[in-house]
Formats: structure tokens, C-alpha cells, sequence
């Protein structure tokens, strides 16, 4: 147990398993969010399922927490350790071997990802009027659901809230980081447990790479398809 | 007199752990390109000591290849970069006339320079003291066939063995990582039958060890397994993670 928080090996299995945990979330996030595509009356219906049960919501939330928690905790700690092991460069600052530009990045791509998140959440979740750039509180968009009940109009709220070009491209490129920093998490997480080996690592490299373009190309899909007005109001 | 080469060399010379290091800039002539990257030094250092200079220090013993010695990064490659191939072993004719090479030492705060391009790698020394061996019995000489090995966990076994300690995957790591050499000793053991017995202990004692002396972690680049002039795998590292978190999980 004490291995598994001083021990490099045992900040990276910590590191893995909560990224492997968060990568299952961005899966399941995707494929919420591209139910604005069904329409007005499938993605409201989905937002208010989600946000029916408080006790549910709350242990996702906390169990969200607690696992971007660790995961920054370790890269924090670990890079922090990496950079004393290494005071000392090279003459002009050669890039390592064979060192992809995504595994170089990890920290930086990661912190900036954090960013975008507390950001994100200010933005759709805690509905923060000031950071959507529209005017316009986003937790008054309301709508009646078939048997009169109002819920959240989160279709509306999608909609207002990419209109805005600014706030849309930063969250593409906040999805684009996010997808760079998988292309090599992804993969780099069999490696830290363990679960590699030769005659899978290729496809695993390959399969990381396939899945971060899909998710990527899943993001974007809706605030594009906003931008170019192909979702209306 | 024979036309050979001429190349400008940028050397790190630190006179010794405690003083502060500085690039020196020296003309190398007429370097005949069929002579090896450290015959090429010794040939700096006889013009440098017959100027009554202070001539380059830099570790070599076999000078073939095998004994792990040599530790020099060359134009910001340790080892220079060719494939599977010591700085002994990279010869002259890989550069062109008129380059420019830039020779630096190893660079890990665990690998603390002694002079010029040496530095102590005592602290390789300590991981395998840690747990890198089998407690065996001696005695009479057993017969050769009575263990079997499976010939698959033979030859990775013996592809880890290929090892020689000389902590270029150190150098080359961004993180100044010592995971591939680790891992090549814990594989090595760690398959074979006769390792069997420590292995848990040995993954746990090796990379405490390997955390003691301060190196960093795996961050999965690959570099270390880019310039191994042994051609040692990251499927190591691999192997070295999964049998530490057996070990740990055992509780042991």
C-alpha cells in the first residue's frame, strides 16, 4: 500500500487507472452530447435522466473528482520528480529519440485540458451567466416535457452557447489537446499496468490513435454543426 | 601526409564533480574515417597533451561493444545514434568533413560527472546489489538439462541479458529514467526458473533502489529503447510493471 503512493511504479498505476476511469467518462460524455442530433426532445429527455436521481449524479460527480484528483496529483508529483532527476540538459535542447510530440506534452496538455474544464463545467453545468458570452442566464432556459413537466431546455442551451465562435473555438481546441494527450495516454496506460506486449502494443498504438480521432471528431461534430447552422433552435 | 577529415568538436570539459563545466571547442584534422569514435578522441587528446594540454577524459574498456563503458552524447544522442551501436563502435566515416559535433556526458543528477565526460554510474551498481541476482547453491556442477526452460522465456531472458549497464536509456530519457535497464535485469531473472524464487522481492528491492538514487519514471517515449546499443524492449519495462504490481499486491 505505501508502494502504491511513494513509489514511481505505483504513481503511474495510479496515474493509468484513473485515466483509463476518465477516458471511459469522455466515451459516455460523447455520446450523450451527440444525442443533440436526435433533437430538441432526445437530448433534454437524456439531460433530465441524468440529472432525476441526485444520488447518482452526486456519486458520479465525486467519484469524477476524486479521480481527476489523483490523476493531476500523480503527474504533478511525478513530473515534478522527473524534472530533479534531470537537471541538465543538452547543448541546444535536442528533442529526446523517438519521443512523439504527444508524449512530450503530457503535463502541458493536460494542465491546459484542466482549465478548459473548470471553465466547461462554469459554462453548462454551474450555468455561470458572465463566462457564456451570450447575456443570457442559462439556467432559465426551461421547456415542458410531453406530460407538461418543466425541465432544463439543454438543447437551447447547446445551441446559444456555440453560437458564440469565441467560446466554440476554444473548446475545439481544448478537445484537440484532449485528443492529442489520449493518442499517447491511451496506449501508455496498458504499458504502466503492465498489459503490453509484442505482438499487441502495435495494434494498441494504433487503436489509441483511431480512438482519439473518433472522439475528437465526435466533440467537434456539435459545435461545428452549430457554427454552420445545420442545428437551429 | 594521408587527407582525412577535418571536424569541429564542442566538448563539455568539467575539471572535476565539484567544479562548473563549460563547452571547449577543439579542431579535429585529418581524422582518418575508418577510425572509431573514441580513436578519434585519443587522437585529440595526444595533440592536446603535446600542447601541454589538459586532455579529454571519457570512460572506455573493451572497445568493442561489449563491456558498457563508453557514455558519450553525441550531437545530443547518447551513443551518436547509429542503431544498436556503442560510441566504441560508431566509426568516423558516419560524419561528414567540415561537421560540427557536439560531445556531452551522460546528464542525470543520479549520474553525477566525475571529470569532462565520465561520470559515477555507482548507483547502476547499487540497484543491482538491490536484488539483480540468484541465490544459488554451489557445490558440484549441476547437470546442464536438469531445469528446463521454455525456449521462448529463454531467448527473451537472453535478449534482456543482452544489457550492458552503460545507462544511455538514462541519457536519452527525458525523464533520466532508469526503468529499461531495471527492467532488463528483473527480465532476465524474472523468466527463467532459477529467478524464480526472489522474484518478488527482487522487482520490489530493484525499484525501490531505482527511486532511492533519484532517477525518474516512465513517461512511455521510447527514447531509452531508440538509442540502446543492445537493443534492449519497452516490452520490459512492461514485464517489470506487471511484476511489481503482483508483488505489491501479494502485500509483499
Amino acid at each position: 500500500m505505501n508502494n502504491l503512493f511513494h513509489s514511481t511504479l505505483g504513481k503511474k498505476y495510479i496515474m493509468a487507472l484513473t485515466g483509463a476511469g476518465l477516458f471511459g467518462f469522455v466515451v459516455m460524455h460523447m455520446l450523450g452530447n451527440l444525442q443533440v442530433f436526435l433533437g430538441q426532445e432526445a437530448i433534454n429527455r437524456y439531460a433530465h435522466f441524468l440529472q432525476s436521481s441526485k444520488e447518482l449524479l452526486w456519486s458520479a460527480r465525486i467519484g469524477l473528482l476524486v479521480m481527476v484528483g489523483l490523476h493531476v496529483w500523480s503527474a504533478v508529483k511525478l513530473s515534478a520528480e522527473n524534472k530533479a532527476a534531470r537537471p541538465v540538459g543538452y547543448l541546444n535542447n535536442p528533442t529526446p529519440a523517438a519521443a512523439s510530440y504527444a508524449s512530450r506534452t503530457m503535463l502541458m496538455s493536460g494542465l491546459i485540458i484542466a482549465a478548459f474544464i473548470v471553465y466547461h463545467l462554469l459554462h453548462f453545468t454551474v450555468k455561470v451567466e458572465a463566462v457564456n458570452l451570450v447575456g443570457l442566464d442559462f439556467g432559465k432556459l426551461h421547456e415542458q416535457d410531453l406530460t407538461g413537466r418543466l425541465r432544463a431546455d439543454v438543447y437551447r442551451m447547446i445551441i446559444l452557447g456555440f453560437k458564440v465562435p469565441v467560446v466554440s473555438v476554444f473548446y475545439m481546441i481544448a478537445v484537440g489537446l484532449l485528443c492529442l494527450h489520449l493518442s499517447h495516454g491511451i496506449s501508455a496506460m496498458f504499458q504502466s499496468l503492465g498489459l503490453r506486449n509484442k505482438a499487441w502494443w502495435p495494434v494498441l498504438q494504433q487503436s489509441a490513435k483511431g480512438a482519439a480521432l473518433v472522439l475528437f471528431l465526435g466533440y467537434i461534430a456539435v459545435p461545428v454543426a452549430v457554427l454552420l447552422g445545420l442545428l437551429k433552435e | 601526409m594521408e587527407k582525412g577529415m577535418n571536424l569541429t568538436l564542442i566538448v563539455w570539459r568539467q575539471k572535476d564533480a565539484k567544479s562548473k563545466g563549460s563547452f571547449a571547442t577543439y579542431a579535429a584534422r585529418a581524422v582518418n574515417p575508418d577510425m572509431s569514435f573514441l580513436e578519434m578522441l585519443d587522437v585529440v587528446n595526444d595533440d592536446l597533451i603535446q600542447r601541454g594540454e589538459e586532455p579529454i577524459a571519457f570512460d572506455s574498456d573493451c572497445r568493442e561493444g561489449i563491456c558498457g563503458s563508453c557514455s558519450c552524447v553525441i550531437n545530443g544522442v547518447p551513443h551518436g545514434g547509429q542503431k544498436a551501436t556503442t560510441a566504441c563502435q560508431l566509426h568516423m566515416r558516419m560524419f561528414k568533413d567540415g561537421d560540427t559535433i557536439t560531445i556531452e556526458p551522460w546528464r542525470a543528477s543520479a549520474f553525477p560527472i566525475v571529470k569532462d565526460l565520465v561520470v559515477d554510474r555507482s548507483a547502476f551498481d547499487r540497484i543491482i546489489q538491490a536484488g539483480g541476482f540468484v541465490s544459488v547453491r554451489t557445490g558440484g556442477a549441476p547437470d546442464g538439462n536438469a531445469i528446463l526452460v521454455p525456449k521462448e522465456d529463454c531467448d527473451l531472458a537472453m535478449d534482456a541479458a543482452q544489457c550492458i549497464g552503460c545507462g544511455a536509456c538514462v541519457a536519452a530519457c527525458k525523464n533520466a529514467s532508469a526503468m529499461l535497464f531495471v527492467s532488463a535485469k528483473v527480465s532476465h531473472l524474472g523468466l527463467l526458473p532459477q529467478g524464480q524464487p526472489e522474484r518478488d522481492r527482487r522487482v520490489l528491492n530493484m525499484v525501490a533502489q531505482m527511486d532511492a538514487e533519484g532517477f525518474g519514471s516512465c513517461t512511455v517515449t521510447g527514447s531509452c529503447e531508440a538509442v540502446c546499443p543492445k537493443e534492449i524492449t519497452l516490452d520490459n519495462i512492461s514485464r517489470m510493471n506487471g511484476d511489481y504490481a503482483v508483488a505489491m499486491v501479494k502485500g509483499k
